[in-house]
């Protein structure tokens, strides 16, 4: 319906909870998420969608939240990386990074994580030159990408043994390789 | 400076045309699909006390059907739908790869077709895949719905000629009559992702018996104000078998049909010589 819309709340389902926002329609995403629902994971680097520390992840699909504004998330479901860990029990992606070494001053790992977990999640190969290419949108300064992309192998590896006794979808456990993600 | 939100006035459309009397009752306001351009400006403070008409929830704008003549992508369809889509990884594989070599991942899951036409930047990357495809650009107004050549829709850096009052409602890329012999995509930038390009290239050639050029299509991007299709190359080749010489010829012709200047990210002499290398390279002999 076309409207003039103004302070109207708008409803987004974060991390699986309907949530109401009540302000300016054109406040970013990201601002959105940090300041008014508190979920801090999301990170502000360029504010130009470069380097990638703002990802959350949109009906599923990586976008940087600096670039969308609030209203076009508007009955849409949006994760960021507070949906990874369950209580204190981080996810099998989250505890590969720990093993890896793969986050080091941390600023970029919440929105490396999420472009990880989409691509496991999506059913994407251990190929690392694919997982390079994937998440080339997030910049890392500290680790040099290895520690990370070995992360990422591990994790769809892992997850392909998994996926023989498990079917339930969440961070916690695997979906079953569709030979999607690319 | 920043945006502030405040300032900003937010007109939603629903369908087309609630888009299009929006667009007539609001003139000034700006409209935006997946915004990844408009939101940088939009950070930096450029745009505030602005209107925006946010057309992303036109759903008739977002399909992307095949048709018995080629392929409908709504204006809205995304770089990563259309990257994914399997009649376009199968029946335009270049436009499938310059989806692929926009911005990231990130940014080809929000960004779209009409967005990227809209925005008229010299250096769109999917521009020199659609003009070898002779698309067409499919424009809504108040007086109904026309269709123009793709690459006869750009007046300048950042124009279109897309009237005030118009909308880009899909792009129609008709399929070729017959698969391409050769076909090459080339972007190069500083580095894969996210760069901006210095040059970017997409050819198609068919050669006929003997050797002899059929039919060679090539188009340049970030070469001159607008995309560019290689006419004077293009013409000469016609008819020719594929010698040095006349690959020579060719690469040198190359420069009649562009104008590549100096700035921050590369020279016009190196475009230029880059340009004429993917040329010749897509030209040579295999």
């Amino acid at each position: 319906m076309a409207r003039e819309a103004c302070d109207k709340a708008l409803v987004i389902t974060v991390n699986g909870r309907r949530r109401a926002y009540k302000g300016p329609p054109f406040k970013r995403l990201l601002d959105v998420l940090r300041e008014d629902f508190g979920l801090t994971g999301a990170k502000e680097g360029c504010g130009e969608g470069e380097c990638g520390a703002c990802t959350v992840l949109l009906d599923h699909a990586p976008v940087a939240s600096c670039l969308v504004p609030a209203s076009q998330a508007e009955g849409r479901r949006v994760d960021t990386v507070e949906s990874l860990a369950r209580s204190k029990a981080l996810s099998p992606l989250q505890k590969s990074f720990m093993e890896e070494a793969a986050s080091q001053c941390g600023i970029c790992t919440p929105g490396i994580l999420l472009t990880a977990w989409s691509w496991v999640k999506s059913g994407g190969s251990a190929d690392p030159q694919a997982i390079r290419e994937y998440l080339s949108g997030n910049l890392c300064r500290c680790t040099g990408y290895q520690s990370i992309v070995d992360a990422v192998v591990k994790t769809v590896r892992r997850s392909k043994k998994e996926s023989l006794i498990r079917r339930q979808v969440s961070p916690h456990d695997y979906l079953p390789p569709r030979g999607g993600g690319k | 400076m920043r945006g502030i939100p405040a300032s900003m006035k937010v007109f939603k459309a629903g369908s087309p045309a609630q888009a299009l009397k929006l667009l007539a009752d609001h003139p000034l306001a700006v409209p935006i699909a997946g915004g990844t351009d408009f939101m940088v400006a939009w950070n930096m403070g450029l745009l505030n006390e602005k209107s925006v008409l946010d057309l992303s929830g036109i759903r008739e704008w977002t399909r992307v059907e095949e048709t018995p003549s080629g392929l409908r992508a709504g204006a809205l369809a995304t770089h990563a739908e259309l990257r994914d889509h399997p009649v376009v990884r199968r029946r335009f594989p270049l436009l499938a790869q310059a989806c692929a070599s926009v911005g990231s991942v990130q940014i080809q899951n929000r960004g779209t077709i009409g967005g990227n036409i809209a925005n008229a930047s010299p250096a769109g990357d999917t521009f020199p895949a659609l003009a070898v495809y002779d698309a067409r650009v499919s424009v809504a107004g108040r007086d109904g719905m026309r269709s123009i050549p793709f690459v006869d829709s750009f007046a300048g850096v950042k124009k279109t000629i897309l009237g005030q009052a118009e909308l880009i409602s899909a792009v129609d890329i008709p399929f070729p009559s017959a698969k391409p012999d050769r076909q090459v995509f080339r972007k190069v930038g500083t580095r894969t992702s996210q760069a901006i390009s210095k040059t970017v290239a997409a050819g198609l050639l068919w050669l006929g018996k003997g050797g002899i050029v059929k039919e060679m299509r090539f188009s340049l991007g970030s070469m001159a104000p607008t995309v560019r299709r290689l006419r004077a190359a293009e013409g000469y080749l016609a008819g020719r078998r594929l010698t040095p010489d006349v690959v020579d010829t060719a690469a040198q012709l190359l420069a009649k049909d562009v104008s590549p200047i100096d700035d921050f990210r590369s020279t016009a002499e190196y475009r230029l010589e880059v340009s004429r290398n993917i040329l010749r390279s897509f030209l040579a002999p295999n």
